[in-house]
């Protein structure tokens, strides 16, 4: 039996990182990051098919981070898995780190998949990669991570629509519905409602959960890993998860914490 | 001297080559955008068809997904027009391709404006610029059918990373064959002289032979050399012709700025200046047309080359 709260606790220790590394770095995206901490603590402790130690292992599952912004996410999550020492977290952003601002493929940084950094490039990569797994014969999977905002970029769909085509079972995005961006409300900047129709009418299968309840997400990807189509999961989350003074502000979506902050925010984490 | 085996356009090169390359080696696969007999790949997709996939018209899309083939051990190839294949997914192939730095291979139809009566729309007249400023970008443009073959081919034996081929839909005079050496990255001798060097790229090669039989005529000794590489971009031979005959001209369908010419002007004025003069596209949209009336119109043959020479080897 899966005890979830051993990865409440990960999930925790991954926030904490995350803002420690941010803190260190002067520079960055506070906000998404700490609200995908839950689902890339299931990503990386419970669902994917991964070995640390054998980053380029032929079999292992995909995970794209199509918002290359939530880089330090996926960083603490790898550290955390044993993909590199965690003491290169506090290199992050800073000159000649493998730790780049957005995950870039050439710093060789073990774990890292893709460059990203550009949204609406990540779904069609893992369309690519889904189709060579076919190609090859081999049952595991591609994962990607896409926020919300990104699918205002007309490329996702494109992507969409092609994964749809190809009845790509092997493909599973998540979507990281926190509902803010930078200028503001996505309801506001661009509605990108009715989100569940648009993925079903372009061929998908479609799963909402609770992206900050790791029973619910849980719960999600093992119903998407039986799917025979291509499943998106629309994860509601909150930016800024776990630090209540910021949660769901968008404003906290590109800035970092002081040291004093940084201080009260890893306390209030602790003590929930 | 190279003499014409009769008019072909390159793009049958790139379709011979595709099939050629892909029957030797089961990881080139090949992307299509809806337009596959038109640039070329129809043949590679009828031969091939469990290493085909359509993807319709959606370039930002199939240059990622070629991308994550690519990121999976794959090396595949999507074509398109030239103008679709550079500018509606630049930013996929600066961030996903070229950043990455995976083998993907761009081939790039419809270059240049003997396109013809199709209009500026799909004239690729920016093409080179574009491609060559995007790191880790290899750039071909071959001079004729037998060449771009072979450049085909080489774009995957040869070129490890992202490689753009540029190739055209007009029949030209297809001139050269498997005898003549083909180095990516390195510039063709393909004539001798000392008074000044043409220097050329794709269907603007055959025309510079051209214009060096004339100049003959006229007691001028050019040297002619096909750039089939624009980047990287054989820096030596171009430094060597400079020194050698003192005068360069450039010769290439495409915009003035950015081109074989700029890249010949960036080498000479920083390592040998010389008096230069380039042939190209002039700083303005291209229009229907057929193919040699657009030629003429733009200044685009062996007689713009010729007037060039004359322009910087006899100045009045």
């Amino acid at each position: 039996m899966l005890d979830v709260s051993i990865l409440e606790q990960k999930a925790k220790e991954i926030r904490i990182d995350v803002i420690k590394s941010l803190k260190e770095a002067g520079s960055g995206h506070l906000g998404a990051s700490l609200g995908l901490a839950d689902i890339f603590t299931v990503l990386y402790f419970y669902e994917l098919h991964h070995k640390a130690g054998v980053s380029d292992w032929h079999a292992r599952d995909r995970l794209i981070l199509s918002i290359g912004h939530a880089a330090p996410v996926l960083y603490v999550s790898l550290a955390h898995s044993g993909y590199f020492h965690p003491d290169e977290l506090k290199t992050l952003r800073k000159l000649g780190s493998r730790l780049q601002g957005h995950p870039a493929l050439c710093y060789k940084l073990p774990g890292v998949e893709t460059t990203s950094g550009s949204l609406g490039h990540g779904l069609s990569i893992a369309v690519g990669m889904a189709i060579s797994m076919i190609i090859d014969k081999t049952s595991h999977k591609v994962y990607c991570i896409l926020g919300d905002g990104e699918l205002q970029e007309g490329s996702v769909w494109e992507a969409a629509m092609s994964a749809a085509h190809y009845k790509l079972d092997n493909l599973v995005a998540i979507v990281d519905r926190n509902e803010v961006q930078i200028d503001g409300n996505t309801s506001e900047v661009m509605d990108i409602e009715n989100l569940e129709e648009k993925w079903l009418g372009f061929g998908w299968d479609v799963l909402e959960c609770n992206g900050n309840d790791i029973a619910d997400i849980i719960k999600s990807f093992n119903i998407a890993r039986e799917k025979t189509k291509p499943v998106v999961i629309i994860a509601h989350t909150k930016m800024g998860k776990g630090v209540p003074e910021i949660e769901g502000n968008y404003k906290w979506h590109g800035k970092v914490p002081n040291s004093k902050q940084a201080e009260k925010f890893i306390d209030a984490i602790i003590n929930t | 001297m190279f003499t014409n085996k009769g008019n072909t356009a390159t793009k049958i090169g790139f379709r011979e080559g595709l099939v050629e390359i892909a029957s030797e080696n089961k990881n080139v696969l090949g992307l299509g955008a809806d337009i596959t007999s038109s640039v070329g790949m129809d043949l590679f997709a009828k031969k091939f068809p469990e290493r085909f996939f359509s993807f319709g018209i959606a370039e930002q899309n199939i240059a990622a997904v070629a991308a994550g083939m690519a990121l999976s051990d794959k090396i595949p190839f999507f074509s398109t027009y030239g103008v679709f294949a550079t500018l509606r997914c630049a930013d996929q192939i600066r961030i996903s391709i070229c950043y990455n730095n995976v083998p993907v291979k761009i081939g790039g139809a419809h270059a240049g404006i003997s396109v013809g009566p199709d209009g500026a729309t799909h004239q690729a007249l920016e093409d080179i610029s574009i491609m060559r400023t995007l790191p880790n970008m290899t750039v071909l443009s071959p001079c004729d059918a037998n060449q771009t073959k072979i450049a085909t081919i080489a774009s995957v034996k040869q070129v490890n990373g992202p490689c753009y081929i540029r190739f055209g839909r007009a029949e030209f005079p297809n001139f050269t064959d498997e005898n003549l050496e083909f180095i990516v990255g390195k510039g063709q001798v393909l004539k001798k002289g000392s008074d000044v060097s043409i220097i050329a790229t794709g269907h603007m090669v055959w025309e510079a032979l051209e214009a060096a039989k004339f100049l003959k005529n006229k007691s001028i000794n050019a040297q002619v050399i096909n750039i089939h590489t624009i980047k990287p971009i054989d820096k030596e031979l171009i430094i060597e012709a400079a020194k050698k005959t003192g005068a360069i001209v450039t010769a290439e369908e495409h915009q003035i700025y950015g081109g074989l010419g700029s890249a010949v002007a960036e080498i000479l004025s920083q390592y040998y200046p010389v008096p230069m003069r380039i042939v190209g596209m002039p700083d303005c949209f291209g229009e229907s047309g057929k193919p040699n009336e657009l030629m003429n119109k733009y200044g685009l043959t062996a007689k713009n080359i010729v007037q060039n020479v004359m322009d910087l080897v006899h100045p009045l």
